[in-house]
């Protein structure tokens, strides 16, 4: 539903994007995971034709989305909540959509109803508007055309946590309806809780990618060993790759059969063999978007 | 078509959707030019001002008579004046308000949203115009010389033309600029830079006969214009409306949405 190959933004000398390749299916929700500045922003904008990628290309239901007919009806997009005239209504902003979208004017009263802008909000100019109702409003309009894909970039801002509630269980259902969900966040909490896939960016590049279960369990076995460097060099001759894990033990990136029969084959005492604790996502994000050189790690 | 489950949008299967007409895009252009704070006050000053401007001149008991482009002439300026400020806000406040990045995801073809938004403006000017009409027939049996009621067609005509030119600057100056202070601080500016540096530094006389829009478009208000009037105007108008025009929607074609 949402492609995106190689997507490649340099700026003179400084590269935004670079080399970026994803995609989002429909049925899923896929997280958009970096810190500030890595390139969430100008990757969704080079995916809506907004901005012109300096290589690479991203489709949106088959077709670069400026070739789009009416692109409105195939895929709701909110940017950036903040960027509507302060001199115009709720409503009237939703109006205008309506008209371009060639939807009924009586689905903006709908919408409103939806995302929980009350009527007596929905008069008030958008200049008077909390940047939490201005992110209802943005998904309101997002979701106007009755879009089949949603692109959001940081959609969680500014609400509340009762509001970041209700906002995961309308993504959530709508991709259980088989829609097709992409949201950018630097909230890793916010994006760990709904979403089916990750896709990690720091500094422009992709550093890591996959299913979030596969992400997470992703930490392989961690054993212990009564004298260490003997339980390493057992390892090493059995062609398994180990880290250091805190309290002398090591982490392998390998089943708990195959570290055990190398420990066996060497006659290394066993103090301990479990699978690694799953490391937060947080540790995760940290530790990949800080080392902006580390090796894409992808599980499909 | 098989109806299996009762589901909402997501599931629904591909259809294909039509692009908006450009009748429409001309529609909901001409509805933002009114619908914001700035743009209902400016139109209100306008209305305020014409109403003023008939009013004074058929009313003041020592008031030349008038005949019916007499009185049009001066009712028209409020909105010679101010309209061109609705269009150039009408390309520049989508820029500053950041509004691009709505109406050009949901339009992605921004030359069709440049022509809605030239479209609109003429549309405008044609409604204010319409509104100038009336208010001046209205006020006439009150200002009327002794043949009030003769009006030319060429001179309904170049009235009307006025109003147009003046609001086309605006657009191609927001086009240019992108920017709602500079473009229009240079409307503004412009007319009073000519005729300052005309009278300064005499070798500008000449040309600023061929290049100063706001005396050429004033030509149109005249009861007679020459061919030689006619080239004055078409010269200026190239320089000041369809250069800038042309800049401004390469500009805008390719200008990065932020």
């Amino acid at each position: 539903m949402i492609e995106v190959a190689h997507l490649t933004k340099r700026y003179g000398a400084q590269t935004a994007v670079d080399d970026v390749s994803f995609r989002c299916t429909p049925g899923t929700v896929t997280g958009f995971l970096g810190p500030n500045g890595a390139g969430k922003s100008t990757t969704m904008r080079m995916i809506c034709g907004l901005t012109p990628p300096t290589g690479g290309h991203a489709t949106v239901a088959g077709r670069p989305y400026r070739q789009l007919p009416n692109p409105g009806r195939e895929v709701g997009i909110l940017l950036d909540a903040s960027a509507q005239h302060p001199g115009r209504t709720g409503r009237e902003t939703l109006t205008l959509a309506a008209h371009l979208l060639r939807v009924p004017t009586s689905r903006v009263g709908e919408l409103l109803t939806r995302v929980d802008l009350p009527a007596a909000a929905a008069r008030k100019r958008v200049g008077d508007y909390s940047l939490g109702m201005r992110q209802r409003l943005g998904l309101a309009q997002a979701l106007l055309g009755e879009p089949r894909a949603l692109i959001l970039d940081e959609p969680a801002n500014g609400l509340d946590p009762e509001g970041i509630f209700w906002m995961r269980g309308l993504l959530r259902d709508f991709a259980d309806r088989g829609g097709t969900v992409l949201l950018s966040s630097h909230l890793l909490r916010e994006v760990e809780a709904v979403a089916d896939r990750l896709v990690m960016i720091g500094n422009g590049r992709v550093v890591a990618q996959g299913a979030k279960d596969e992400l997470l369990s992703g930490a392989g076995m961690r054993v212990r060993a009564l004298d260490p460097a003997a339980l390493h060099a057992a390892l090493a001759a059995a062609g398994l790759s180990a880290s250091p894990a805190d309290g002398g033990a090591l982490l392998v990136d390998a089943e708990a059969e195959a570290v055990g029969r190398a420990a066996a084959a060497a006659g290394v005492v066993l103090l301990e063999l479990q699978p690694g604790r799953a490391r937060g996502l947080e540790e995760m994000f940290l530790s990949l978007t800080n080392g902006a050189t580390s090796p894409e790690r992808t599980a499909r | 078509m098989t109806v299996t489950a009762v589901r909402e949008a997501p599931a629904v299967a591909a259809t294909s959707f039509s692009p908006v007409p450009l009748w429409r895009l001309t529609a909901v252009e001409l509805r933002k030019m009114a619908d914001t704070r700035s743009g209902a006050w400016l139109l209100a000053v306008v209305g305020l001002l014409a109403a003023a401007v008939v009013t004074v001149l058929s009313l003041t008991s020592d008031a030349p008579a008038f005949d019916f482009a007499g009185l049009l002439g001066p009712t028209v300026l409020p909105a010679a004046v101010l309209l061109p400020v609705l269009g150039v806000l009408s390309v520049t406040s989508e820029w500053s308000q950041r509004t691009t990045l709505t109406t050009y995801a949901l339009v992605p073809r921004r030359m069709r949203v440049a022509a809605a938004k030239v479209l609109a403006s003429l549309v405008l000017a044609v409604l204010a115009y319409a509104a100038c009409l009336a208010a001046t027939a209205a006020a006439l049996p009150f200002a009327g010389g002794p043949d009030p009621w003769h009006l030319s067609a060429t001179a309904l005509g170049k009235a009307g033309l006025f109003l147009v030119v003046n609001v086309l600057l605006g657009v191609a100056f927001g086009m240019l600029l992108l920017n709602s202070a500079l473009a229009i601080v240079l409307y503004f500016v412009l007319p009073i830079a000519w005729s300052i540096l005309g009278e300064m530094v005499t070798a500008l006389a000449r040309p600023a006969q061929w290049l100063d829009l706001s005396v050429t478009s004033g030509l149109l208000l005249e009861p007679v214009m020459t061919g030689r009037d006619w080239a004055r105007l078409g010269t200026s108008v190239a320089v000041w409306i369809v250069l800038p025009l042309v800049l401004g929607l390469i500009r805008v074609a390719r200008r990065e949405v932020k």
